[in-house]
């Protein structure tokens, strides 16, 4: 396999010729390496490259497939988004604030990959403390869609997307707060899952909401996603947030088909700002999963044109609380010559936030301020419980939840300055966050080019379910065997 | 919507860059009273919706509670590992600016 397109193998593909020692999982890495080298230049996926590290975790992998105690992502280079932690690799969230922040320890789940064997390639680039749907508010590079250069990669997860898109990393992990792993992974033509709220430990993912933060795989195909969710998701004592739940094997039952699966199809979905072509698309994916044996009908959910404006009250708001740590004294961007605290703290938060990162904190300092609260964020979580109640009882009707991922495909870097405009990006995602439910997307097709996704949505720990609708379709259709020439 | 929402006052928007303790330029204050005009329309929407009696939901995962750990001493990080990044440091302290000085803040 090592010679032609190596690249674009599936991680099961990978780990099948690590195991019959096709290749070495050294020799695994330095293909990635080599490339990351050759290409990465032109698409900007990495913001820190990891070749020790590497080489050190696929010299033990060999060791692991040798004595013939590997599992799936044994050996099998991956990227993870900057914004976790990695013990002795620095970390910086995209922003100047952590430009020389050093974790001294590993998120949970950095420790859970390494445990499973996996191999750090770098770091990927992301729009600053995850706040962004085009990774363009990183501090320091643009990344480009491997589609389309001259296209953003969508975001907050624009690195990982664009990585696993180009062939730069077999998989990544990523972060969604309102649609950070979906909205670049239809943007990029792959696969992005955003597990239910609480299932994968956010132990070490640097904060940027808290109610509605989650991490998820970004990968090229929906087994990939069920092999890394298998590594990843589960209780963490160091997460009070996380489900008390026992484990559970996402590839069992992947090729059980949609036989009967009940599909519903939201109307508020189809209708102002999405793109009629990326419509279309969806509709026919939908009919090819009729096609295949599920049942469609059509599920109303009219608080959904709520759900933007409830994200974009609570997520600064609850941003604005956490980045409250950055204050220049235990880590991070420091102005050391004010001659005050009240001064150093406005000086070092001045300095080391960029423009998007202020724009919200102040957004949700506001709506959490006095004589505000109640009617922003106490509103805010009241209509969020109304979207709450309305999935709730769309699941009790239907299996999963169809709609494209983004109301567009990639659009041009530096298209969209309007922050109102941007943020209409999240409008097909973000319901998932306000009602912690888990959503995946998948490739459908593309539009000039450039690709579109299919999101499904599912009721809380349905990700099994989820998982299978997208393999069905997944193998139904040549989108996954598409590769961007690079 | 509206299309062109009121602007904020610059007194309002530097006494909400207090609150969160974020220093601005003139410029970046002129810029932000727009912005933050638009921001607040965007979530106007949500007054016309009838939430009386409704219950707030703080996270929306009913399998989520908060646990508590044994309480049985385990190993924490070293002192060297907490204070690894710190911007300034004397011995095992963080070093910080004056808190108090000639009566401000």
């Amino acid at each position: 396999m090592a010679d032609q397109q190596f690249h674009y193998q599936s991680v099961r593909q990978m780990s099948d010729a690590l195991l019959a020692k096709e290749i070495s999982a050294i020799e695994l890495a330095d293909a990635h390496l080599k490339r990351i080298e050759d290409l990465d230049g032109r698409v900007g996926s990495y913001l820190a490259v990891t070749p020790e590290r590497a080489h050190e975790q696929a010299t033990a992998a060999q060791a692991t497939i040798d004595s013939g105690n590997a599992s799936p992502l044994t050996g099998v280079p991956m990227q993870l988004k900057d914004n976790l932690a990695t013990r002795g690799v620095a970390t910086t969230c995209s922003s100047l604030m952590l430009e020389n922040f050093v974790p001294p320890y590993d998120a949970t789940v950095t420790t859970a990959l390494a445990d499973a064997g996996a191999v750090l390639l770098g770091k990927g680039n992301m729009d600053e403390f995850a706040m962004g749907s085009s990774t363009e508010t990183s501090a320091y590079k643009l990344t480009r869609n491997p589609w389309g250069l001259d296209r953003v990669p969508g975001g907050s997860s624009g690195g990982p997307a664009a990585a696993v898109a180009g062939g730069l990393a077999p998989y990544s992990l990523g972060s969604d707060t309102g649609g950070s792993i979906r909205q670049p992974a239809s943007f990029c033509g792959i696969v992005g899952l955003k597990p239910t709220y609480g299932l994968v430990s956010r132990f070490g993912l640097i904060a940027f909401a808290s109610s509605l933060d989650q991490i998820g795989p970004l990968t090229r195909t929906v087994e990939d996603a069920a092999l890394v969710m298998n590594a990843i998701a589960g209780p963490d004592v160091n997460d009070s947030t996380s489900i008390p739940r026992s484990a559970v094997d996402y590839t069992v039952g992947l090729r059980d088909g949609v036989k009967g699966l009940r599909i519903g199809v939201v109307p508020e979905y189809f209708g102002d700002g999405i793109d009629p072509e990326v419509a279309r698309l969806t509709r026919e994916a939908i009919q090819q999963l009729e096609a295949l044996g599920a049942k469609i009908s059509e599920v109303a959910l009219p608080n959904s044109k709520a759900a933007l404006a409830v994200y974009y009250i609570l997520a600064p708001s609850e941003c604005s609380a956490n980045l409250a740590r950055y204050d220049g004294v235990k880590f991070g961007f420091s102005v050391t010559d004010a001659p005050n605290m009240m001064t150093a703290l406005e000086a070092t938060r001045e300095g080391g936030f960029g423009t998007e990162v202020k724009r919200r904190m102040i957004m949700g300092t506001y709506a959490l301020s006095a004589g505000y609260y109640d009617a922003y964020y106490k509103k805010a979580q009241q209509v969020r419980t109304l979207i709450r109640r309305e999935f709730d009882s769309a699941f009790e009707k239907v299996d999963v939840l169809m709609t494209p991922t983004t109301p567009t495909t990639a659009f041009k870097l530096g298209e969209i300055q309007d922050p109102v405009v941007m943020h209409a990006n999240d409008v097909c995602t973000v319901p998932a966050n306000i009602a912690g439910i888990p959503g995946i997307s998948v490739p459908c097709g593309t539009i000039d080019g450039l690709p579109v996704g299919l999101q499904i949505l599912g009721a809380h720990l349905s990700e099994s379910t989820l998982l299978r609708t997208a393999y069905a379709y997944e193998q139904a259709t040549p989108w996954h065997t598409k590769h961007p020439a690079i | 919507m509206t299309d062109q929402p009121p602007r904020l006052t610059e007194d309002e928007v530097r006494r909400v860059a207090t609150l969160c303790r974020i220093g601005l330029s003139d410029d970046e204050v002129e810029r932000l009273r727009d912005e933050m005009a638009g921001l607040i329309a965007e979530v106007s929407i949500l007054q016309g919706i009838d939430t009386s009696g409704v219950e707030p939901t703080a996270h929306a995962v009913e399998e989520v509670h908060t646990v508590m750990r044994d309480d049985t001493p385990r190993p924490a990080l070293t002192v060297a590992d907490v204070l690894s990044n710190a911007p300034r440091r004397e011995g095992d302290y963080f070093r910080v600016p004056a808190v108090m000085d000639d009566g401000e803040g």
